[in-house]
């Protein structure tokens, strides 16, 4: 049985994202504690809300240098949720302190041209990978719950794995090596989420 | 979803709850049709003047794979925030909006504006003038809905839920002229909430009503709009593409 841990750092709802998990038949920690997170072979960050209180309690919490060792050296699978897959890149402009900078990466916030979109974007979209990898085993046309008022853009190419449309095409999915990050909720994405979460178990 | 206690009923006009069944086993059913959202309300905690049923919510959470907004009985911080960690995304507010509208900036300031959903109930009065109401259609209110509505905006509501309380139940269509008076005047999305009978009536109501969103109850909850028959539908992701999107 794999060990999958949900770094519960204070922010997002990692009690819907553990249900997820469990339907999709394994099981996962919800915990702060250095020790399990040091013991876990999948970890999931997950998050809602303000980027700046993130890091914050990432910091408060004295997890940065574990997770700086299981994402970079240890190579352990990482799946970024929301606030967690903005919190992988180097800064955002919603916050004066610097991200876990793990994926050359900014985040911008959303500044629609038409008022008829209204941020934050809430509500379901299409997910189009746009490379293959097994995160998206099945997931060639698939729709995801969304709720962000910032966005990624990564800065190379080759870190974009998915891409949405919300006034424009930007990423919804982003990658690099073992350090994946979707701005969408699977938990929140019935059967596509599930296969999400059934494939990040299986990587 | 109206429940009462642990009972999934519809009522018509706010009145003759009609059971329905176990919520539990409609919410199995509405994940299996792939809903986008439920909103899961207790049309009798307010009214009884009791807690939210958290081992209710909790249970329901616990089987929603999709988004959860729960509204019913929400007067403190401390009640929604417990409601937050049992895996709710959103809370829904009508009662608390008579005198407590630091709830919602309080919430809104921890979970975000998005988190926070207000549900006005509005009904005609005798002389054709729309009045708001609490507490399940028995409070009305002393200050004009659309002032209601920007106090709530203001305060840090993220979503308004219109809700005509005559049509509720009644498959007569939505209140298109409505939801678009609100729609026009406010940049939070407005959901529009009372009398769906199709899925062209939503899309008008879309259209025509300005609404960012639609919500049922009766309507998914009955067969052929007809109350005698019980079972729970949904449209096809194939329905609403070819009679909602592909006209937006």
């Amino acid at each position: 049985m794999k060990n999958i841990v949900i770094v519960n750092y204070g922010l997002g709802n990692p009690a819907s994202i553990k249900n997820m998990i469990k339907k999709a038949g394994a099981g996962a920690d919800i915990t702060d504690d250095i020790s399990l997170i040091e013991k876990a072979d999948k970890l999931i960050l997950p998050g809602v809300g303000h980027f700046g209180k993130g890091m914050q309690l990432l910091r408060e919490k004295n997890l940065l240098e574990i997770l700086n060792d299981k994402a970079l050296r240890q190579k352990t699978p990482v799946l970024g949720i929301c606030l967690g897959m903005q919190l992988l890149t180097n800064k955002s402009e919603e916050a004066d302190v610097p991200g876990l900078g793990w994926i050359e990466a900014e985040t911008v916030k959303f500044r629609p041209s038409k008022d008829t979109l209204k941020v934050p974007n809430m509500g379901w979209l299409d997910v189009k990978p746009q490379m293959q990898h097994l995160l998206f085993k099945d997931l060639e046309t698939a729709r995801f719950y969304f709720v962000h008022s910032y966005y990624v853009v990564p800065a190379n190419k080759e870190n974009l794995l998915a891409s949405s449309v919300f006034e424009e095409d930007y990423a919804s999915a982003i990658i690099k090596d073992n350090i994946m990050g979707v701005q969408f909720h699977p938990e929140k994405s019935h059967r596509f989420g599930l296969q999400m979460m059934k494939n990040f178990i299986e990587l | 979803m109206t429940v009462q206690g642990r009972k999934l009923v519809k009522t018509v006009g706010f009145k003759k709850p009609n059971y329905i069944g176990d919520p539990i086993n409609a919410i199995k059913i509405f994940n299996d049709k792939e809903v986008d959202e439920i909103a899961l309300v207790d049309i009798s905690a307010s009214k009884e003047g009791r807690e939210p049923n958290y081992s209710l919510i909790e249970e329901m959470a616990g089987e929603c794979f999709m988004p959860l907004a729960y509204g019913g009985g929400i007067k403190t911080f401390e009640q929604a925030k417990r409601i937050f960690s049992l895996g709710v995304e959103k809370i829904i507010l009508n009662t608390a909006l008579q005198d407590n509208l630091e709830l919602i900036s309080e919430s809104a300031s921890v979970y975000g504006n998005q988190s926070i959903v207000v549900s006005l109930d509005i009904r005609k009065n005798l002389f054709g003038k729309r009045e708001l109401y609490f507490n399940s259609g028995s409070n009305k209110s002393r200050i004009p809905y659309m002032q209601v509505i920007r106090n709530c905006i203001e305060a840090g509501a993220g979503e308004i839920i219109v809700h005509d309380i005559e049509r509720e139940g009644t498959f007569s269509g939505y209140n298109i002229p409505l939801v678009a008076e609100v729609a026009k005047q406010v940049s939070v999305p407005v959901i529009a909430l009372g009398g769906a009978n199709s899925v062209a009536d939503m899309r008008e109501v879309i259209r025509e009503g300005h609404a960012s969103a639609v919500a049922a109850g009766s309507f998914f909850i009955y067969k052929n709009n007809d109350p005698k028959s019980i079972l729970i539908n949904y449209p096809s992701q194939e329905t609403l593409e070819k009679e909602i999107f592909a006209h937006l």
